[in-house]
């Protein structure tokens, strides 16, 4: 059938398997948005108050879901204001798609209103991206995009289609939706290289990644573990990945991870990371780091393998298929030594838990965990609250745990709750700081629009916690702009949006708060107190090793 | 420091040279030659890159390389497995005929062509492996040298190997 280039863009989203796709609107979109109205039986669009926010949407839709996760947004000011969402989802390698108009082909390059290169602005924050030249590509470049962000590591693709091309006729017909490329197990020599290093350790750790996430190697994960006797840790990517339950499982391990999971990290000798990449906030002072350990890595991406440590056995491959090919070399270790030695450093941890009562961060998480449901998700911002989040939160499926981990992308929170929400069908949280809940709360308006069932819970501690936290330990407390005390009521400006809301400045406030919250239909703020001087401990200061670790 | 010269079979579209060279930016390579052509497909063309770095950066290099979806195949080139060329032109002051009869036999002793000849000036074309060609311009430095271009190296491997069995990684 004959159809113009913007039915076909929609139809071929819909044939992608796409129902719910994020965006705004404008002049170079419009025949877009035009098709989106005549199809809106089979596909729904939600329409976010900025484009960051729609992009951050698209984002928690595709963490929360495994599916790719569908922007759109107008050329020139909304294809920039996708440049954070974008660049977010690049760094914890998320499928997504943003699409943008841009003016037509006779007018690029004329510095036409609205005109914005977007394609080079984007080249290295997208895993790939395409300018669309004629309607007759549009189809299959759009394939091809849902093809390259949901193949290997995952990624965002940008395809940029010019106003003449929306409105070209041409013929389409339907096709399956695009698989990604077939998966691989890495090679037999590594894996039996592998395997003789993990056999020959006395002191194994596994370390658990975003990757583990993406690859669905959950399962694996923990046989792998259980079959050599070793703890599990992980990056704040991997959150969520195994049941914080677990008993093996130590929690985050890194800057401001759990006090055993960095200390057995530490004194392993031999990590089996699965899906990370090894970044310096995990790692801290990478020479040290390397020193009396091997390292056993698998990862999709090839490049990973020895890109930020020295790795003495590198695989790049699936880690699903690679596992199930590893364990099967792997004898079964019993390391009595190994599980005393972990038993006392969850010993010391235990003196540290801060469970002490009335209301503080962790009360207030551990508060939060009780109305916490398997299918919740709880997406985060950047700052203090996200580490006490990221400590204290406790999760029993994957995907449930949804934070900005590569770019730190304070304002990511509000978008990517409500995009959980949509994604998962149930109620989502957003634990969020005051200062990055002031970047993106306009997106407060899309979730009452919407009836999203959101949860917000500011930890309001009336600074930019985590940069004052580095002021006070690295900067002799000159606090140069990061006390906020700002004049805002958050409990009125949520009822300003139509939303709920109310303030919490006990542990029993809090609780009831959350109750009220957690049976409303629709979105509620918590406004919580928390002390400006609060700090998040561990830390294992920047560039340091966990020697200097720093627990209180 | 090592000095790398590496050849990237890619797609033949516009912008790919953009994303290819975009990755020696973000690693602050300096690219000291490039070439850039059409290959015996219409779909590929190839890119040769001379430039100076070290091992880890360029093996991250590489591997950052191989995962752009226009990229088909990447391979270093070694002098002691490759043949290499460039072409040069070099444009120097004629001086009114004075030291021509040197300027001939250097010309001569590099298998330099003499292209264009006015009373005041004479520009010399030139191919060769890249060190000749350095060694050539150097000797000119006795005349004055007005204006130079050269293309950037080109290189193929000896024998049966070619590009396009490499696999990736
Ligand atoms: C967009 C952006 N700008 C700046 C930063 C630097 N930054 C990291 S944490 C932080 C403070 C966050 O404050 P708040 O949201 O109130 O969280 P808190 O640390 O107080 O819990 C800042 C400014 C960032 N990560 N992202
Ligand atoms: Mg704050």
């Amino acid at each position: 059938m004959k159809l113009t280039g913007a039915d076909i863009l929609v139809r071929t989203l819909i044939e992608q398997g796409c129902k719910t796709v994020f965006g705004y609107p404008g002049g170079q979109i419009l025949n877009v948005y035009d098709s989106l109205y005549k199809y809106g039986d089979e596909i729904t669009h939600v329409l976010a108050a900025h484009e960051q926010g729609a992009a951050h949407a698209a984002d928690g839709y595709a963490r929360s879901t495994g599916k790719v996760g569908v922007v759109i947004a107008t050329s020139g000011p909304g294809a920039t204001n996708l440049v954070t969402g974008i660049a977010t989802a690049m760094l914890d390698s998320v499928p997504l798609v943003a699409i943008t108009g841009n003016v037509g082909s006779d007018s690029i390059g004329r510095d036409s209103f609205q005109e914005i290169d977007i394609t080079g602005v984007t080249l290295p924050i997208t895993k790939h991206n395409y300018f669309v030249g004629s309607v007759e590509e549009l189809a299959d470049t759009l394939r091809e995009a849902f093809r390259i962000a949901s193949s290997g590591r995952p990624g965002p693709v940008l395809v940029d289609v010019p106003k003449n091309v929306q409105i070209s006729s041409c013929e389409y017909e339907p096709l399956p939706p695009a698989l990604p490329d077939e998966k691989f197990a890495a090679k037999d020599i590594r894996v039996e290289q592998a395997a003789e290093l993990i056999n020959s350790s006395v002191r194994p750790y596994v370390y658990v990644g975003g990757g583990v996430i993406s690859a669905g190697a959950y399962d694996e994960a923990i046989a792998l573990a259980e079959t050599i006797d070793a703890p599990i840790g992980c990056s704040l990517m991997g959150i969520s990945a195994v049941p914080t339950k677990n008993p093996r499982f130590l929690g985050m391990q890194g800057m401001h991870g759990h006090y055993a999971s960095s200390v057995a990290f530490s004194e392993s000798d031999c990590i089996i990371a699965l899906g990370g990449r090894f970044n310096d906030r995990v790692t801290g002072d990478r020479e040290k780091f390397n020193e009396k350990k091997h390292i056993v890595h698998i990862d999709v991406d090839g490049s990973e393998l020895g890109k930020n440590v020295t790795v003495e056995v590198g695989l790049r491959g699936d880690l699903k298929l690679t596992l199930e090919k590893l364990i099967k070399l792997l004898s079964k270790k019993h390391l009595p030594a190994w599980q005393a030695r972990i038993g006392e450093l969850k010993a010391v941890e235990s003196q540290y838990s801060c469970d002490k009562g009335g209301l503080n961060p962790h009360t207030a998480m551990y508060a939060l965990n009780e109305f916490l449901g398997e299918n919740t998700a709880v997406a985060t911002d950047v700052g203090q609250h996200q580490m006490w989040a990221a400590q204290d939160l406790s999760f029993s499926k994957p995907r449930r745990f949804i934070s900005s981990g590569g770019l730190g992308t304070m304002g990511f929170g509000m978008g990517a709750a409500i995009g959980a929400a949509i994604g998962s069908g149930e109620r989502s949280v957003l634990v969020t700081g005051d200062g990055s809940f002031g970047m993106n709360l306009n997106e407060l308006a899309t979730a009452v629009s919407y009836r999203v069932p959101l949860v917000v819970l500011i930890m309001n501690n009336g600074v930019l916690g985590m940069v004052r936290q580095w002021q006070t330990l690295f900067f002799g407390k000159r606090y140069s702009n990061t006390v906020l005390a700002r004049k805002t009521d958050f409990t009125a400006l949520a009822k300003a949006f139509g939303a709920e809301g109310e303030r919490a400045e006990t542990l029993g406030e809090l609780k009831s708060a959350l109750y009220h919250a957690f049976s409303y239909d629709g979105a509620y703020v918590i406004d919580c107190a928390v002390d400006k001087d609060e700090m998040v401990f561990p830390m294992v200061p920047p560039g340091a090793s966990v020697e200097n670790l720093i627990l209180k | 420091m090592k000095r790398y010269t590496v050849a990237v079979l890619v797609k033949n579209e516009y912008g790919v040279l953009n994303r290819v060279t975009s990755m020696f930016r973000r690693r602050r390579f300096n690219i000291l030659a490039l070439t850039v052509s059409e290959t015996e497909t219409p779909e590929l063309s190839r890119i040769t890159v001379l430039f100076d770095g070290d091992d880890g950066n360029e093996e991250q290099l590489v591997n950052q390389l191989y995962k752009l979806p226009d990229v088909k195949s990447i391979k270093e080139l070694h002098s002691d497995d490759s043949v290499s060329a460039e072409l040069l032109l070099i444009k120097v002051k004629n001086g009114d005929g004075v030291g021509e009869g040197i300027l001939r036999a250097a010309a001569n002793a590099f298998d330099a062509k003499i292209v264009d000849y006015t009373k005041e000036t004479v520009i010399m074309q030139m191919t060769g492996e890249r060190d000749r060609i350095d060694a050539f311009i150097d000797l000119m430095r006795g005349f004055e040298i007005l204006e130079i271009c050269r293309t950037g190296i080109v290189s193929l491997e000896r024998g049966e190997v070619t590009i396009r069995k490499v696999t990736n990684i």
